[in-house]
Parts: structure tokens; C-alpha cells; sequence
């Protein structure tokens, strides 16, 4: 497949200047902001003196100029060395290791259901544009798009968890229920319900409109007229034809929701306390951890990289005529 | 009649019966001290207590590592120090340590330990006794039970028993005795319970320690702390009985009504005391205005107290008199200067300093830095914008995260009046007169820096330092309290401590001042 391996070689190279600039911009970010991981780790202990600030940042060798500093990371990321987190006194990668199967987990069981229940619901509602059904489905996902997820997670965990005590309030597993293989699996799912349920019934609604959309725009295509001209029973013009043309919107939405999932579940991992990669993001930032942040933000980049690889990919599968 | 007569064998047989059922409760009990779960909303960079003093690490540490003597409600209770007396020129304090301690390894504890602990860790490294053991030369190991601390300057006895509790975890010399102490991580003590497991951003697991050397204790099997960063869902998991106790107010005042209806569930105000939080004013004295004490009177006087701790506190805080909270009977005095809530009071000292108010009412501009550390802190920066505006003073809030805050306030002195929430810890000589006195250097967080420069404060506070007789200290300390709040280097607002909320299945809870950073050794879970 010369089309694919064109696309990758093309891909690989354009991620490298798209990769400096992601660390570029974090380190710069994050130092232009007040304070540095010693000030963070001390207010944090109740405040210490001058010379223990001092011997601090000897020890988290963060005492040089922010060029200096910039320069020793990157040559450590040039030797894949992602560096040492001064919050959490262990290396990035283990770090991110533990957080990121978590996160992975959430964002896919999301995608997932919301992609295939969201896009399924559109071609419900897309159907026949202006019907009863659309307008009840349209509606409804007009009012869970308007929910802010943070919301939408408490009123789960309150009605759910609190109330009802059907799911548990926090955390992806039992603690220390020492269960393996098929039970362990089960509790994580049990665990993983109600988080997944808040961060994928808003994106639902997203697939289910723009899968709507396209549909209502497909029916007034001359070919789906003369799909029915030609006799084709009703559902086969809806699901191999009009519902084929709108698939491609909803996949570019697929590859920007994935992309924003790393960074939207950090109010779902904290209402929930699942302990994530938003959360690690968000604990490095307060901390003024930079290579920890960097670690993060590499990692996330890449995820959306190759995400929008993939995305491409389908393209061609789904249209032939997109040429890469 | 035989089946009445009672032979050797029905009196065994009665005897055997009635050790099996005085041990019955004692097998179940170990069996079942049951695990209790505790809501954290923290996890400490370091967990060794000896290194880093503070209540976040004490919170999970302090079960597994203990201090020579604990806080109680009517002094120090003795964990591994058993007694000990300071000498009459005060430069020597001799500990006597308590028999048959070890440490979860198996190995005896010794003076050794303490003589290990106390140079190489708490003078060395520790964030408040580099500070309060300043002027410790030596300790001297005169036999296996005995430490004696050689200091270069006479030390109060006082000074010491009151910062014991904080200040002196021992640590096993034959674990830590490596070049680079603060990077070893195991957590090795001689407490009530044995460090277990943590797994990164979901709990830390202790276990019971079987060869603890109060025999029979502990009660519980394990201590969980699960880690819940969002206050919400501390709440929540309470509710739904996923944890059962959780410390240092981590629901949310607003919440507490609504909790405490909760079957099942208490809210506890005690086992603080020592740990009280004051909030403060802190002022910038390089600002030409704040520099002029009326201002600094005219803004004391413009803060409702009263309001403050009814509304932002909910109740839950006491007005504050002076730099001393009344929470430490030691050392409280209420001869000092008060400011009633007087906004026309304030508005008669700012006239008479020569600020009229200009066209828009305004007198001159500040920026206010609220600490973000507490919702509280940050509530009350709103609120002090609003009473100063009421009296013609426009102050600016000027919001910043921790770390930002940190350096904005203590190193760069980037402020005109800052919100801070420092601790009282049981003695005004370990972190309450650095908050005045002058010479401090910049970056010292909690500290006085804004730049405010008396000499007759210094003078007190210094001599307080070698003053022996705990009665003549106490003396000073009423001086230092008056003189504060006659000068106004900073302003005292309310003094406030934690609340818990805990199951009511559990029990002996909150039965020390320091309660939430103690041992938990007799802490208990029915049912």
C-alpha cells in the first residue's frame, strides 16, 4: 500500500517540528509562571528557610538559568530520557505509565459508546429529517450537549452512588481487594460506569448531531433521489447510502473528541478520583513540575498525532477519492 | 445427687470454659479490628516525618514512625521518651527512653537512634528543627536508654516539651544512616502500625504492627487512605460509607449541616486544638501608606471579626485578639490592644493621617494577595476588598496559585497586604515571632516579609529564646502579644481549627489535641 506508507513517512516528519514546539511552549509557559517547584513543594509543607529552599533546588537541579535547564532536558529526551518528577520524586515515565492505562481506559470506553450509540441515534434521527423521532432525539441531545460534564458527574455519583449505592462513588478498583483475571476486570468496569456514562453521553450528543446533519444534508442529494427512483428499499438508501456520505464528519469529529478527551477528563478523573492523566496534568502544573508537565503534554501530543493518523487512514477506506 | 458435685474435673472443665470465653473477645478482636478508611486529599512528596514536619506528611506518617512524646489534653504524654529533665543552666536535657521498643525490623531501639535522628535528621534537615534545634551541639549516649542534648546556648525546657510532639520522630539509625538521607523511602518506625503499600493516586495501605510495644494495642487491622483530591467526593464516599473518617475539614463547611443529619455519621470539632490556623493580615511596611501605624489601626478597625467567623467560617473559628490564639492557654493573654469594628472610626484615622478621599471616594489603591491554600483565605480576601472599599481604601486582588503566591509575597515582596493562614504549633518561639521579627531573609516562607522593623519586639522575642523560668517565658510572651497588637506588624483576624467527620462506629477518636497527626493506637471500629 503505497498510499499508507506515503502518509506515514509524511506524517512522522511533520510530527518532529510539531513535537519541539509542544515542549517548546510548555517550558515556556510554565516558567513564565510565578514560582518554581520549590516554592510549590514549601508552601505546600508549611514554608522552610532560606537555606532549605536553597538546598532544594540544588537537589531538584533547579538552581541553573531557564536556558541551561531547557537544554539538559532536551538532551535527555534525545536520549528518550523523559526525566525525574521533583513532585513526585519518581521518573516521568514510571509516572506516566501508572496514569495513562487509567485515562486510556475512560476515554475509550467513552469513545466508544459514544461514538457507536451517537452515531446510531443519528442515523435514527436523520432518517427522516423534521420527523417525530428527530425532533425528540435532536432535542434531547441539545440538552445533554448543554450540560457541563462536571454537572452531569456529581448528579450521576449523587443519584447513583450516594443514593442509590448501585456504583461505587470513587476510585477504578476496589483497594487492595487482591482480585485477578476476570473479577478484577469486572470490578474495574463496575468502577469505570459511571465516569464513562458522564464523559460519554455529552459526546453522544455531539455524534449524534453532526451524524444528523450530514444525513439531512445527504437526502437532498440528486443521488438519493435516484437511489429511490431506482426502487431501493428504504433502508438499504439510508444505511449504504446517505448514512455512508454523512459517516465522514462524524470520524473527523471521532479524531478531534479523542484529542480533547486527554485533556477534558480531568474534571471527570477528580470528581470521580480516578487517578488519571488529567489529574497527573494538573498536579504537575500546581507543583511547577516541569518535565513531569512536558512528560504529559509529549505524551498527549502523540496520542493526537497518531489519533489523527488513524483518522486520515479511514478516510480512504470509507472515500476512496481522498487521496493522500 | 452426683451430677451437683463438683469434682476436679467439672472445676477444670468450669476453668477451661471461662479462659476460653474472657479469650474469645481477644481473638475476635484481632481478628476483626477491621480496616478503617480514611479520606486523604493529599499526596506528600516525602512521608518521613523526621525530614519534613508538617500535617500533611504527620497525617498518614505519624502512625508508623513516633515522636519521643505526644500532645495530650493536659501536657505531653510519653511514647519513646519515658521521662526527661533539662539541667539548671539549661544547656543540657536528658531524655530517658522507654524499654523494649523495636522497630518494625525487629532491631531494638536505642539512644543511638535518638542520637542518630536528632543531629544527622531533625537539626539537619527538617524544616522546623534546623530552626528550634539550632543550638544543638551534641547528643551524648551515656548507656542504651539514655540520650542527653548538649546545646550552645541555654534552651527552655518549655520550648522543647512543647515542640517534642512536632519535631522529634525517630528514625532507626541502621536504615537511614546513608549518605543521602532524605532519598531513602522506606518508611521505617516503631509506631502502632507498618507502612504497607502505596499505589500512586489511589491509597496508601498501613498495617497493624503485632509487636507494638503497648501490648494489645492497636485495634485496628489496617489503616486505608484513599486518596480523594476533590473535596466533593470526600463528601460523597462518606455518604455512601466508602470511607469513614475524613480530617483537616476536607468537606467543606457548607456541607457540614447537611453531613452531620446523615445516619451513621458525626461531625467532630475536637483533636485540633494544638494544630489551630490563624488568619491573618499581612502587611507590606515598604508601602509608604502602610508604613504610618493610624493606617494600619484604621484597617484593623474596618474588619467585622464577628462577620468573618459567622459567615466565612460558618462559626467554626473565634475572633482572634492577637498573635497568641486562645486555643494555647500556655501563653493566651487578653491584655492586649483590641479594634472594635469601626468603619467611622477607621475613616476618622485615615482623614486625620492626611488621606482625603478623592472624587470617586477612593483614598489611595492597594493590591491584596489571598493565599490560595484555603477557600477561606480567598473568601476572606473578597470580603476584606469590601470592608476596605467601605472606607475609602480601593484594594486590587491580585489571585495566584500556591506556588506563585509563595514567591509574589516571601521573595519578591510583590504585595501591599497579603491573606495568610499561618499555624500556631503549641509554642510562640517555633513559627509565630518569625512572622515578626525583623532580619529575615527573603524566601523564608510564613515569615515576616514585609520588611517591619521594631526593636523593642526583637528585644523581647530574643530574650524569650534564653529565658529558662517557664513563668518569666510565659511573662515575655504576654509582652510580645501586646506590643503586636500595639503596633500592628500584622493584623490577627480569627483563629480557627479543623473539623473530622467520622462514622459513629468509631471510637476513641479526636482524644488529643493533635489528634488527626497522632498514632491512632486505641482508635477503634465497632461493629
Amino acid at each position: 500500500m503505497p498510499r499508507v506508507l506515503r502518509l506515514l513517512r509524511r506524517r512522522l516528519l511533520a510530527s518532529i517540528p510539531v513535537l519541539l514546539i509542544v515542549v517548546l511552549g510548555t517550558f515556556l509557559l510554565l516558567n513564565a509562571a510565578g514560582g518554581d517547584a520549590v516554592d510549590a513543594y514549601l508552601s505546600s509543607i508549611g514554608g522552610g528557610s532560606a537555606e532549605l529552599a536553597q538546598e532544594l533546588r540544588q537537589r531538584y537541579g533547579i538552581e541553573g538559568g531557564a536556558v541551561a535547564r531547557f537544554l539538559i532536558y532536551a538532551s535527555g529526551l534525545l536520549q528518550a530520557d523523559l526525566g525525574w518528577s521533583v513532585a513526585l520524586n519518581r521518573p516521568v515515565l514510571t509516572a506516566i505509565a501508572e496514569r495513562l492505562p487509567n485515562t486510556l481506559w475512560l476515554m475509550g470506553a467513552a469513545t466508544a459508546l459514544s461514538f457507536t450509540l451517537g452515531s446510531a441515534l443519528g442515523v435514527i434521527a436523520g432518517r427522516r429529517p423534521g420527523g417525530l423521532c428527530d425532533r425528540l432525539l435532536s432535542g434531547v441531545s441539545l440538552a445533554l450537549y448543554s450540560v457541563p460534564g462536571f454537572w452531569l458527574g456529581l448528579v450521576l455519583s449523587i443519584l447513583f452512588a450516594v443514593r442509590l449505592r448501585w456504583f461505587p462513588v470513587s476510585g477504578v478498583e476496589t483497594i487492595a481487594s487482591g482480585k485477578e483475571g476476570l473479577a478484577r476486570a469486572l470490578d474495574i468496569a463496575w468502577h469505570l460506569t459511571l465516569p464513562v456514562t458522564a464523559l460519554g453521553v455529552i459526546y453522544l450528543a455531539l455524534f449524534l448531531r453532526v451524524m444528523r446533519a450530514g444525513m439531512a444534508e445527504a437526502w437532498r442529494q440528486d443521488w438519493a433521489l435516484g437511489a429511490r427512483a431506482r426502487g431501493l428499499s428504504e433502508w438499504r438508501i439510508t444505511l449504504n447510502h446517505v448514512a455512508r456520505n454523512a459517516l465522514l464528519p462524524v470520524v473527523t469529529m471521532l479524531g478531534y473528541q479523542i484529542a480533547g478527551m486527554v485533556g477534558g477528563s480531568v474534571v471527570i478523573e477528580s470528581v470521580f478520583g480516578i487517578p488519571g492523566f488529567g489529574r497527573l496534568a494538573q498536579e504537575a502544573v500546581s507543583a511547577r513540575d516541569a518535565p513531569l508537565l512536558m512528560g504529559v503534554i509529549l505524551v498527549s501530543a502523540l496520542v493526537v498525532i497518531v489519533t489523527n493518523l488513524a483518522v486520515d487512514l479511514l478516510y480512504g477506506v470509507l472515500d476512496p477519492r481522498v487521496e493522500a | 445427687m452426683s451430677q451437683f458435685t463438683f469434682g476436679r474435673r467439672q472445676v477444670l472443665g468450669l476453668w477451661a470454659a471461662l479462659m476460653a470465653s474472657a479469650a474469645m473477645p481477644g481473638i475476635a478482636w484481632a481478628a476483626q479490628g477491621g480496616r478503617l478508611l480514611v479520606a486523604s486529599d493529599s499526596e506528600p512528596r516525602s512521608l518521613n516525618p523526621a525530614i519534613v514536619a508538617s500535617n500533611g506528611v504527620f497525617f498518614i506518617a505519624s502512625k508508623v514512625i513516633e515522636p519521643l512524646a505526644e500532645a495530650a489534653y493536659d501536657g505531653l504524654r510519653p511514647l519513646l521518651a519515658t521521662g526527661w529533665e533539662g539541667s539548671e543552666d539549661g544547656l543540657s536535657v536528658t531524655f530517658h527512653l522507654r524499654e523494649g521498643v523495636s522497630f518494625h525490623d525487629g532491631k531494638p531501639l536505642t539512644s543511638a537512634d535518638v542520637a542518630f535522628s536528632a543531629m544527622k535528621v531533625w537539626r539537619a534537615l527538617q524544616n522546623i528543627g534546623r530552626e528550634v534545634l539550632a543550638n544543638l551541639q551534641d547528643v551524648e549516649t551515656p548507656d542504651p536508654l539514655t540520650a542527653v542534648f548538649r546545646f550552645s546556648k541555654p534552651m527552655p525546657l518549655q520550648l522543647i516539651e512543647n515542640a517534642l510532639p512536632v519535631i522529634s520522630a525517630v528514625l532507626p539509625r541502621h536504615v537511614y544512616e546513608v549518605e543521602d538521607i532524605a532519598g531513602v523511602t522506606a518508611l521505617v518506625g516503631t509506631g502502632p502500625f507498618t507502612f504497607a503499600e502505596h499505589r500512586p493516586g489511589e491509597y496508601y495501605l498501613l498495617k497493624r504492627n503485632p509487636s507494638y510495644w503497648d501490648a494489645g494495642k492497636p485495634l485496628l487491622d489496617e489503616i486505608i487512605y484513599r486518596v480523594l483530591p476533590d473535596r466533593a467526593a470526600a463528601a460523597s464516599s462518606l455518604e455512601a460509607g466508602e470511607v469513614q473518617l475524613a480530617c483537616f475539614s476536607a468537606v467543606p463547611l457548607t456541607d457540614l449541616a447537611r453531613i452531620a443529619k446523615v445516619p451513621g455519621l458525626e461531625v467532630v470539632t475536637k483533636g485540633y486544638e494544638a494544630l489551630t490556623y490563624q488568619l491573618v493580615v499581612e502587611i507590606n511596611h515598604r508601602n509608604e501608606h502602610l508604613a504610618k501605624l493610624p493606617v494600619r489601626q484604621a484597617i484593623a478597625h474596618a474588619i467585622d471579626k464577628e462577620f468573618v467567623t459567622r459567615t466565612i467560617f460558618q462559626g467554626y473559628a473565634t475572633a482572634a485578639t492577637g498573635p497568641v490564639p486562645a486555643t494555647a492557654t500556655q501563653f493566651y493573654s487578653p491584655d492586649v490592644e483590641t479594634y472594635a469594628f469601626d468603619p467611622e472610626a477607621a475613616n476618622r484615622l485615615l482623614d486625620e493621617a492626611g488621606y482625603a478621599r478623592g472624587a470617586d471616594g477612593t483614598r489611595f489603591t492597594l493590591r491584596l494577595l489571598p493565599a490560595p491554600y484555603f477557600t477561606e483565605t480567598v473568601q476572606f480576601g473578597d470580603y476584606l476588598r469590601q470592608a476596605l472599599a467601605a472606607v475609602g481604601i480601593d484594594a486590587r486582588i491580585v489571585a495566584n496559585d500556591s506556588a506563585a503566591h509563595q514567591k509574589a509575597v516571601y521573595t519578591d515582596h510583590d504585595f501591599d497586604l497579603a491573606v495568610a493562614p499561618p499555624v500556631f504549633r503549641g509554642d510562640p518561639a517555633i513559627s509565630t515571632t518569625i512572622l515578626v521579627r525583623s532580619g529575615i531573609s527573603a524566601g523564608v516562607g510564613f515569615s515576616n516579609q514585609g520588611g517591619f522593623v521594631d526593636e523593642g519586639l526583637d528585644q523581647i522575642i530574643d530574650e524569650a529564646l534564653v529565658t529558662l523560668d517557664p513563668a518569666a517565658r510565659v511573662a515575655l510572651y504576654n509582652q510580645f502579644q501586646r506590643r503586636v497588637t500595639e503596633e500592628l506588624p500584622l493584623i490577627n483576624v480569627a483563629d480557627w481549627t479543623f473539623t473530622s467527620v467520622a462514622a459513629t462506629s468509631l471510637t476513641n477518636i479526636a482524644n488529643n489535641p493533635r489528634w488527626a497527626v497522632s498514632g491512632w493506637a486505641d482508635t477503634e471500629l465497632d461493629g
